[in-house]
């Protein structure tokens, strides 16, 4: 247990005076590939957010790589600079270029040059199929270009791990289908993930494990296919149930 | 009318006071950009002393005319032992007046940047320097850029009011003319000149847009 790339144990978390995370333990290993389930405002987002601290938990313990995240300066950036996070709004710099969004994080944090950092970010637009719109600003991308972008922005810095939250709910569902396709493609690359979705058939086919959130609390987690298909909890049934009838309706 | 006397005598002695006018625009505008740039960062980042210091002295000159604070500089100073000659203190009149606009352009132009432009750079271990620095200053200048243009050519016409305590600027030699010809007519062509000032500047400020404005930013040209 002790040697998992993130353990988070008792954390507690909220806006204001309203708690929303109400005592969350999660474990990844290495290379795992885990994805977050729940209705919309059960705190799977603050909990993602939590993480590199983007926004600061109330109380628990958050460690990835065995390093305690706290809000030393230092630390924080190293830590940061060791996950990738995905907004659900992919956020991009809108001023600068798509390589220049990707590339401007490795001079900033890994203190690359110029030229080297832009080698790579290049080499990673390739890779998922973006090298063309390297030169063009994001508002000039389609949503779902937007998103595969950030998404190489998030995965240039090589983190260990790689937070992604709702990657495809900003999108029009014929748009969904490219960041899918790309969640795959990253998916096999052994890189540990945290995934907060609702895309059942990615969770089906690339998730290790499945966790689902409901009001603040852990309510179910096990094998994605066996909690997918044969959820212990009847809140968990539910859910599923409903997202299924969307899905198909 | 003479025409060629208007031609000949009147234009190019009122044209005398164009740079004049000019020096009095760019010198005000200059320090009103400084002065506004420390005024916004105190608003912005400041500690709470600090931003109520900048927010007093932002209200205290948008709320008073400017023509009474050029007089106090003018004349109340001297009191004091502090003697400027007409267009240094015209300047500081009309550039402290301006910060006082320019730092609530800058500063509402940083607080426009979405959050989540913060949380981005946060989450990509940016130190905050660097998330200001390259990230939301350069947003920022973008979208304060007409605005601040705006203030530029409002400043061309304020400048005209240097003239009451006798700087030798456009509308101070019209006023000679108008007084020494008794031709009326001369204070349109005064307005004329003020317009083939201030007409350029507007187009520049759109061709500034237009050159800096982030591609794809669908938003319409004011």
């Amino acid at each position: 247990m002790s040697g998992d790339l993130l353990q988070i144990s008792g954390l507690r978390a909220g806006y204001e005076k309203v708690e929303v995370l109400r005592g969350i333990d999660i474990n990844v290993k290495r290379g795992e590939k885990v994805v977050i389930l729940g209705p919309s405002g059960s705190g799977k987002s603050t909990l993602l957010k939590c993480i590199p601290y983007l926004v600061k938990p109330w109380s628990g313990e958050i460690r990835i790589n065995g390093l305690v995240v706290n809000p030393d300066p230092a630390i924080l950036r190293r830590i940061r600079a060791s996950i990738g996070f995905v907004f659900q709004q992919y956020n991009l710099f809108p001023h600068m270029t798509v390589l220049r969004n990707v590339a401007l994080p490795l001079e900033l944090s890994k203190g690359m040059s110029r030229r080297e950092a832009e080698r790579i970010a290049q080499s990673v637009l390739d890779m998922l199929g973006l090298g063309e719109l390297a030169g063009k600003y994001p508002l000039e991308l389609s949503g779902g270009q937007q998103q595969r972008a950030a998404i190489a922005r998030a995965l240039a810095i090589d983190p260990k791990l790689l937070l992604l939250d709702e990657p495809t709910s900003a999108l029009d569902p014929e748009l969904r289908y490219e960041v899918v396709e790309t969640l795959y493609q990253v998916a096999k690359q052994g890189r540990a993930m945290l995934i907060v979705t609702h895309e059942l058939d990615f969770a089906e086919a690339a998730a290790d494990r499945v966790v689902f959130i409901d009001e603040g609390l852990i309510v179910e987690e096990g094998d994605a296919r066996e909690v997918l298909e044969r959820p212990k909890k009847e809140r968990t049934e539910r859910f599923l149930r409903r997202l299924r009838s969307r899905h198909s309706g | 009318m003479d025409i060629s006397r208007f031609l000949f005598q009147v234009l190019p002695y009122l044209m005398e006071g164009i740079p004049v006018t000019m020096q009095l625009t760019l010198l005000s505008f200059a320090l009103g950009l400084a002065l506004g740039s420390v005024l916004a960062a105190a608003r912005v980042f400041g500690s709470k002393p600090l931003s109520i210091i900048s927010r007093s002295y932002i209200e205290f000159f948008r709320g008073t005319p400017l023509l009474v604070q050029i007089f106090f500089i003018y004349f109340s100073l001297p009191a004091v032992g502090i003697r400027l000659d007409a267009f240094t203190a015209s300047v500081i009149a009309i550039g402290f007046n301006s910060a006082a606009y320019q730092a609530e352009i800058l500063r509402s132009a940083i607080k426009g940047i979405p959050e989540e432009q913060y949380l981005a750079a946060e989450s990509l271990g940016m130190t905050t320097v660097q998330t200001y620095r390259f990230i939301i200053f350069p947003q920022a200048i973008r979208v304060a850029t007409p605005a601040l243009v705006n203030e530029f050519v409002a400043l061309i016409k304020y400048t005209s009011l240097a003239s009451i305590i006798g700087v030798a600027e456009l509308f101070r030699r019209t006023e000679y003319m108008v007084s020494y010809t008794f031709m009326p007519e001369i204070y349109l062509l005064a307005a004329a000149i003020y317009l083939a000032i201030c007409l350029p500047s507007s187009q520049f400020s759109k061709m500034l847009e237009t050159r800096y404005a982030i591609p794809g930013y669908k938003r319409a040209l004011v």
